[in-house]
């Protein structure tokens, strides 16, 4: 049978081999073709089965050439294989071709209230320059609220803010008018020197209208220490406005009268993008601290001196943010807040 | 305060032509704020006019017009416009006859309103102007007829003339917001002052104008008793007598320490006020009455000193000023009977009250149009006891502000001569010489309360005491943080009003009476750095020691609600009150239930609340005891606008007062020195819980309608989520349990446990109650005690080693009773399967054939691992089993095949 292996018997059936592997046009096909080109079955395997009775003289060149036969089919169909593979992988991902403008989704747009994240910012700005943050009672004792800031209990300057009283008046229970309390809390509880910034509710008997709301929230700042001034409480808020509002935000003082502070002043603010246009904006009250209500602090006002200031948050985002009807910050329609989303 | 500028002008230069918005701006500087502008809005040609004739001519509607013919300008010239001297006017009003002189409004007039004025058809006739009414004018509120000049003295004024100057309608008023330090600033006096201290321009002072009027000095009588006259036999028998006895003074202050009085005889009272007085009180916003009450509330304006006038005719005997007794009553000129108070300080006659002091005259002897003579009285009256009694019988009056605030104590018997020239020259009559009662021993109380810390000492009660203060030479430096020289400083203050001289170690100041609140170093500074400009003052950064960061608890409660926002849910912030209602329903605790109970049973009735005296609304007179109304009330609103997936979340404080507990302290401690630890121990204990809570509503869809997936309704396993990644975020591990809320589903309602305490509730709304608040069935809400919950954190977590070796994970599937709650099964199964255990999840409870009617089939998830070796499927088998049996034994769970 040794016969049998001649050149042509060989190239026969490498060329069925070839033609069957470039017609298989799937891998199920190309498998197919391989086990019937291949397999033991198969020509080329026959082929070399005849390998054992060929002469000995002879075994080596017939071997080369049977096995160089089986090598190129074996390579032809490696490569075919890549090939269909991938034809069938490109075909499977066109099939797989999704419009990513209409898959299902179960993101929810969630957002923090726009006057929380105003807060924080602030805060942070404080926290930068060293500062901490304190909270109090929203509920106060009026002790905390007037007494102890110079409000005397007859003076007009109690009626000045429109107070909450809680039932019944003669236990001198208000919701606070101001956070201020926080700042007499932070005298009497804190070493010092201090540097306090207090945010947080406050409430008034205002009408809830597009200008007013009964319930607001405020950041006041206090500072006593060896030394301090208006100089300190200018460059304060000078840093302070820059980082929230921009490098172009001025400040400037404006005399005022406040019970708690002497001098007092009201805070303007300029920026150039306010609607309007460029201009002074008042933005809140500050002053060098009252040497009384140090002392009903228990601090000697001749050793050491404070200021403090105080501003609206939701002054703050309206200038900031251009929010024109402050209802929008008080009646929790879900548009309002996720205009801002995560950030302010 | 408005101020008219005319009335400016007339004690401080201000230049011609000088705009209201000019005269703001350099108010501004020195700190009186703008509040807005006034008058200045009639112009254009009105001119006096003289009714030639007319013809009354009825109309179908039952009105009768009279068609006139009205000279506007000389005969020969033209008018003002340019148009004809003679012009038709159709006028409804018929208070006026032939020959009257009017106020004609011509055509291309500007009225207040803005109101134009043009020709124009009316009843059958072209109307070339109007003649006009005090209210047109805005002069006043008559509108019976039009102004006949001939009523106002003027009518000689020219035809033709501009009405504008003549009646004061070329003025405009500056509305400044004057703050409770600065009384003096309520007058014109004082904003005279103030506008001399912004700009440099030349001050005059009213008081010293109306000293030399002439009216002579008067008498001065002594201390509180009417017979007490000093010089001169010719007072004594014009001397009204007047006795000062407060018995009751509040605060150790006597409510009256001067009274000055004068009487002016023989007015005609009846004759009209000057148009300008009646323009410049109208721009002052003060209507004008009659002669008389125009002059004394004219006099008040100007120096800011209230004055009080009597028809002297109805007083019986003399005046005497003491505090009201039980059952005194007065009617005061507002026509209401008034019960009087015991601190009230009154001035009365033989007949008892005739006046509360300082705040409002009585009816029984007012001025009228038949008053002859005329009593005139301007007091100084203490700040503290006028305040009450305004605000006591809710009258507060233009004098109780000022007497608030302070009056200058020097200047009562300037205001009586004031007041008696101008009556004299506008009403005739003659004026006697005045006198005044001074109540000594007003000043020695307030010595011997110390007054020198006492914020209201200064404000009036020291009159006649000199104030000084001993201002170091560096002290206005050290709290400005700005140099000032010697000589700015005593210029300053000198300006100002007060007495200055340079002392060794700095200056020796004695404010100006009108300047009370001038009390301390502390306010001389402000003065100093107010007049030179706070624009002076540089800008220097302090430097605060090293700080610490935001506090544990104000990063967690960032992180908790940075947490929800970032999950879908919408922080809002609502407002604290609340209804009986909702306090009873919501503000309640939840509790742990074994089996279902009626939860309107389960509600043992009211809660305690923190009420307001004055709310806003009755209807939400309580502060909350929880933050679900608040959050259901926006979910309310949001569905009005037509959002229906609804995820709302909020932070914020409730007032928990406990039941049968009193709050608040019954007196304070002074605001002038450190209380005892004592004192603030107990206004402490007087302040009512109000813990911060954190709570969560979810309604509607969580997944939206949208192609490939079905959509989600929100239920309670929302919630539940919520709460988790609020404990996740701030580092605990929550579990629930089945509970019981009066407010909530009773099946559906779970209590959040950290360790055995219970933090808070989640479950679904009642569907009565949903319905009831016109929200869906299903609404899922939390409510957790954040401030707890934060303090069950902790950031000791110590790291355990992570195991690298390969996990076995196996099923296993337990057959209990189906009110055996999972987690009590997974617990078992945990607690057997011993350290190898990694993961335990719950991952199918399966009810129907296979398993027995009321059991379920529990599928657990388990997911072992050894820190040091491979485990065998033998050895996680074992663990298994084990688990298994702890559950078999406690909740008799049985393995299913």
């Amino acid at each position: 049978m040794s016969q049998g292996i001649s050149d042509s018997h060989v190239q026969h059936a490498v060329d069925a081999a070839l033609a069957a592997i470039s017609g298989a046009s799937s891998s199920a096909a190309l498998k197919t073709v391989a086990t019937e080109h291949t397999g033991d079955k198969s020509p080329l395997a026959h082929l070399n089965a005849q390998l054992r009775d060929a002469p000995p003289e002879k075994k080596a060149a017939l071997g080369k050439l049977v096995g160089g036969a089986r090598g190129r089919v074996a390579q032809a169909l490696k490569d075919r294989e890549a090939e269909i593979n991938a034809a069938e992988q490109a075909a499977r991902l066109t099939a797989e071709r999704v419009d990513v403008t209409a898959l299902p989704s179960r993101f929810r747009e969630g957002a923090r209230h726009p006057l929380s994240l105003l807060q924080d910012r602030v805060c942070d700005v404080f926290v930068g320059m060293g500062w901490e943050i304190a909270e109090g009672p929203e509920l106060e004792s009026e002790w905390f609220n007037f007494d102890a800031l110079n409000f005397d209990a007859d003076h007009p300057a109690r009626a000045m803010q429109d107070t909450f009283f809680i039932d019944p008046p003669e236990h001198h229970l208000v919701l606070r008018t101001h956070t201020s309390p926080v700042q007499v809390r932070s005298m009497l509880e804190r070493p010092l020197p201090l540097y306090v910034l207090a945010p947080g509710r406050v409430f008034r008997t205002d009408e809830f209208d597009a200008t007013h709301l009964p319930v607001f929230t405020q950041f006041e700042g206090i500072a006593v220490d060896h030394g301090l001034t208006m100089a300190h409480l200018k460059g304060t808020l000078d840093h302070f406005v820059k980082a929230i509002f921009g490098p172009e935000a001025m400040i400037r003082l404006r005399p005022s009268y406040f019970p708690f502070t002497e001098p007092s002043a009201e805070l303007d603010f300029w920026h150039p993008t306010f609607a309007g246009g460029a201009r002074w904006i008042e933005w809140g009250g500050c002053g060098m601290v009252h040497p009384h209500v140090l002392r009903s602090a228990g601090i000697d006002p001749d050793e050491y001196s404070g200021f403090a200031f105080g501003m609206g948050v939701e002054r703050g985002l309206m200038l900031r943010n251009g929010v024109q009807d402050m209802r929008d910050m008080a009646e929790g329609d879900i548009r309002f807040s996720q205009q801002f989303g995560m950030v302010v | 305060m408005r101020v008219p500028l005319s009335w400016l002008a007339e004690f401080v230069d201000l230049a011609p032509g000088t705009t209201p918005e000019e005269v703001h701006a350099a108010l501004v500087r020195v700190g009186l704020e703008e509040e807005g502008v006034h008058g200045g809005d009639t112009q254009g040609p009105i001119v006096v006019g003289e009714v030639l004739s007319f013809v009354e001519e009825p109309q179908s509607n039952g009105k009768t017009i009279r068609w006139c013919q009205v000279q506007v300008a000389p005969e020969g010239e033209r008018a003002i416009d340019g148009g004809d001297a003679v012009r038709g006017i159709v006028c409804g009003a018929s208070n006026f006859i032939v020959g009257d002189r009017v106020v004609v409004t011509l055509p291309g007039a500007v009225l207040p309103g803005p109101f134009p004025i043009s020709a124009r058809k009316t009843y059958g006739h072209v109307s070339d102007g109007m003649m006009a009414s005090a209210r047109e004018l805005g002069l006043g509120d008559d509108h019976a007829g039009i102004i006949r000049l001939v009523t106002l003295g003027l009518q000689d004024a020219p035809v033709g003339s501009s009405a504008l100057p003549l009646l004061g309608l070329d003025d405009a008023a500056v509305e400044i917001n004057v703050t409770p330090d600065r009384g003096y600033a309520l007058s014109i006096r004082g904003v005279a002052r103030e506008y001399s201290h912004a700009t440099g321009a030349t001050f005059r002072d009213p008081v010293a104008v109306a000293d030399v009027v002439g009216l002579g000095g008067g008498c001065v009588g002594q201390t509180g008793t009417a017979d007490a006259i000093s010089d001169g036999a010719a007072c004594v028998s014009r001397f009204f007598p007047v006795t000062l006895a407060d018995d009751n003074p509040i605060r150790g202050r006597t409510g009256i320490s001067v009274f000055a009085t004068r009487i002016v005889r023989g007015v005609d009272a009846s004759r009209p006020t000057p148009p300008r007085m009646v323009s410049r009180l109208a721009l002052a916003g003060i209507r004008s009455r009659s002669l008389l009450v125009d002059i004394t509330n004219y006099v008040m304006l100007e120096i800011g000193q209230p004055v009080h006038g009597y028809d002297l005719d109805a007083l019986r005997g003399g005046i005497t000023v003491r505090r009201a007794r039980a059952g005194d009553t007065l009617t005061t000129l507002d026509e209401k009977e008034r019960a009087l108070h015991p601190e009230d300080l009154i001035i009365t006659d033989d007949r008892g009250p005739i006046g509360l002091a300082g705040v409002m005259g009585g009816a029984d002897t007012e001025l009228r149009d038949s008053t002859r003579n005329v009593l005139i009285e301007a007091a100084h009256f203490d700040p503290v006891s006028i305040a009450r009694t305004a605000r006591r019988h809710r009258v507060p009056s233009e004098a109780s502000r000022r007497f608030e605030r302070g009056v200058d104590p020097e200047i009562a018997e300037a205001a009586t001569a004031r007041v008696a020239h101008l009556m004299v020259k506008y009403a005739g009559g003659v004026a006697e010489p005045g006198t005044v009662v001074r109540g000594a021993s007003g000043a020695e109380v307030v010595g011997a309360a110390g007054g020198g810390n006492d914020p209201v000492a200064g404000a009036g009660s020291s009159a006649g005491v000199a104030r000084v203060i001993d201002l170091p030479a560096d002290y206005i430096a050290n709290r400005t943080g700005a140099d000032y020289s010697t000589g700015e400083i005593v210029g300053t203050l000198s300006q100002i009003g007060a007495t200055v001289t340079e002392t060794a170690s700095g200056f020796c100041v004695t404010p100006p009476s009108w300047r009370p609140d001038l009390t301390g170093c502390a306010e001389l500074a402000e003065e100093v750095a107010r007049l030179t400009g706070y624009d002076r003052i540089p800008s220097v950064l302090p430097v605060a020691p090293p700080g610490r960061g935001l506090t544990r608890a104000q990063r967690l409660r960032r992180q908790a609600a940075d947490a929800l926002a970032a999950a879908g849910s919408v922080e809002v912030l609502t407002f604290p009150f609340a209804t009986e209602a909702e306090n009873a329903v919501f503000g309640v605790a939840a509790h742990a239930v074994t089996t279902f109970e009626t939860p309107m049973r389960a509600h043992s009735g009211g809660v305690a609340s923190i009420r307001l005296a004055n709310p806003l609304d009755q209807t939400t007179g309580l502060l909350r005891r929880s933050l679900l109304p608040g959050l259901i009330a926006a979910a309310r609103r949001n569905r009005a606008r037509g959002l229906t997936d609804i995820s709302l979340f909020e932070q914020g404080l409730v007032f928990l007062p406990a039941a049968d507990s009193e709050y608040g302290s019954a007196t304070l401690p002074s605001g002038e020195r450190l209380p005892s630890a004592t004192e603030l121990a107990a206004l402490q204990a007087g302040i009512p819980p109000q813990p911060r809570h954190l709570a969560v509503l979810l309604t509607g869809r969580v997944t939206p309608r949208q192609p490939g997936q079905p959509t989600v309704a929100a239920s309670i396993a929302d919630a539940l989520d919520e709460v988790r990644r609020v404990a996740h975020a701030v580092g605990v591990t929550v579990e629930f349990v089945q509970g019981s809320h009066p407010a909530m589903h009773p099946g559906r309602t779970a209590l959040i446990r950290v360790g055995a305490h219970t933090v808070g509730w989640v479950g679904e709304l009642l569907p009565a109650l949903a319905a009831e608040l016109d929200l869906p069935d299903v609404v899922a809400v939390a409510e957790l005690a954040l401030d707890e919950i934060i303090a069950a954190s902790s950031d000791g977590i110590v790291a355990r080693a992570v195991g690298t070796f390969p996990a076995a994970t196996q099923d296993l599937s337990l057959v209990v009773a189906i009110d055996v709650p999972a987690a009590d099964v997974r617990a078992a199964v945990a607690a057997g399967a011993g350290e190898l255990l990694e993961v335990i999840e719950l991952v199918d409870d399966y009810r129907g054939s296979g398993v027995p009617i009321g059991t379920k089939s529990l599928t657990f998830g388990l997911r072992f691992r050894a820190p040091d070796r491979t485990l065998t499927a033998a050895e996680a088998s074992d663990a298994k089993l084990s688990g298994a049996a702890v559950a078999t034994e406690r909740v008799g769970a049985v393995v299913r095949g």
